[in-house]
């Protein structure tokens, strides 16, 4: 199962497997890891699971879909390393995936 | 003072299904939300995007869905008190009193909380400095444009209300528009006519730029940008509008005594009350095992918490179940004319 590095504001560091087609989002809101809201439930419409993605990582996601990119203006501290967690699905090749979470979602 | 059998909080889909729920059962409610439109996340979200989970409608959008259920509940005449946010509530004997930000009192027996994952409220600069100036300063609407005039104005946002607004007010302010991105989101049009107005002196345009300090004692006198490579420029101005859309807060419901899980309220699913007596909840914002964040969930358990509201309303009446083809009360309280 795919290990996802997820890195709290403070820098406390969850290391969580996350079974293959769940989003980021998701694994991190199923096993209480914090930083991550996902007030809208992963419908790309809120803007609160903003996350950096490692640099290392970044080129390696899927592309943004608009949507996606529509979503990021409201998330203030967005930076190029921004995505929305409910947007990346898991899969092997995401296995060591490291995310940063922002210091507040809202 | 308005008296009613529920006061509903929330005019999403399962806000409305639920004045329905009711109004078969001969309750009355009052609706109240703190946006300005009935239609919830479906109208403020997601007014265009296809949902194919209704049961029977293939496919529809927030838009139409509201729509529709605005003519189911016709036939009720419900009141709703939008732009207002429910701030306290009390027990009074058998009923709650319920107070809006407009200070406008219910009384009711009963309370069904269908907010969602809580009122919109506009989202804020993060940065600290930016409570400070909140109102003084710094603003996220604009309730008078002529406060504007001969300003220097910043504008934050890329989508429409950034656009319009720095359209708007370059006609008699000197507005700098500040984006995160090179490209906006809003109406192309809006778009195309601010770069225009860029090119003919009329606004200025920065981006890929973010707010990162603001600077001044009883006013504004300056805020610093930086752009995604680190570079910062200070501009000059004596206001600052943000733009960045709507986010959901739980708000005062926090502080009425509920349980809470995760910024959810959990209840009973034999008639979604929560640990307080006439205090249901359902929709999103409710939670159980099981539980699935779906319209048509939220649309069952406003069924069977109307049930349970009706106990509390009419505490000398049984409740009796009736089907909405053959039952003549349901007929006349739904206004439908009988076909012999």
């Amino acid at each position: 199962m795919p290990k996802i590095t997820y890195i709290e504001h403070n820098g406390k560091t969850h290391i969580q497997e996350v079974p293959n087609g769940l989003s980021v989002m998701e694994g991190a809101v199923q096993n209480n890891i914090p930083g991550i809201d996902a007030d809208c439930g992963g419908s790309c419409a809120c803007a609160t699971c903003h996350v950096y993605v490692d640099e290392k990582w970044f080129s390696k996601l899927p592309k943004k879909e608009n949507a996606e990119e529509d979503m990021l203006d409201m998330a203030f501290e967005a930076n190029k390393f921004s995505r929305l967690g409910c947007q990346i699905t898991i899969t092997e090749n995401l296995d060591g995936l490291v995310v940063k979470m922002p210091s507040k979602q809202a | 003072m308005i008296k009613t059998d529920v006061l509903i909080i929330g005019a999403g889909p399962v806000g409305l299904f639920t004045v329905q729920q009711l109004g078969l059962i001969g309750l009355k409610a009052e609706v109240v939300d703190n946006l300005d439109k009935i239609g919830g996340q479906c109208i403020e979200l997601y007014p265009d995007k296809p949902i194919y989970d209704i049961p029977a409608l293939p496919e529809c959008t927030g838009e139409s869905l509201t729509k529709n259920l605005l003519e189911q509940i016709k036939p009720f005449k419900t009141n709703f008190h939008l732009n207002e946010r429910v701030q306290e509530i009390s027990k009074e004997k058998n009923n709650w009193k319920i107070k809006t930000s407009k200070d406008k009192i219910f009384i009711a027996p009963n309370i069904i909380i269908a907010g969602g994952v809580g009122s919109f409220e506009p989202r804020k600069f993060l940065i600290k400095e930016a409570e400070k100036f909140e109102n003084n300063g710094i603003y996220y609407s604009v309730k008078d444009k002529n406060y504007f005039k001969n300003k220097k104005v910043c504008i934050f946002g890329g989508g429409d209300s950034a656009l319009d607004w720095a359209i708007e007010l370059s006609k008699f302010a000197e507005v700098t528009l500040v984006h995160r991105r090179n490209e906006f989101r809003g109406a192309e049009h809006s778009s195309e006519t601010a770069k225009k107005f860029e090119k003919e002196g009329k606004l200025k345009i920065k981006t890929p730029f973010q707010i990162i300090s603001i600077e001044g004692e009883d006013k504004i006198k300056a805020i610093t940008i930086k752009d995604e490579d680190g570079k910062t420029e200070k501009i000059t101005t004596d206001c600052v509008l943000g733009f960045f859309g709507l986010i959901m807060k739980l708000g005062p419901i926090v502080e009425w005594g509920l349980n809470l899980e995760k910024k959810h309220i959990p209840v009973n699913t034999e008639n979604f009350q929560t640990n307080k007596e006439g205090i249901f909840a359902i929709g999103d914002i409710c939670t159980y095992p099981g539980k699935l964040k779906l319209i048509l969930s939220g649309f069952h358990e406003g069924a069977l918490a109307a049930r349970g509201c009706f106990k509390l309303a009419r505490p000398n009446e049984k409740y009796r179940f009736e089907f909405t083809t053959t039952s003549k009360s349901v007929h006349e309280r739904l206004g439908v004319k009988k076909v012999d």
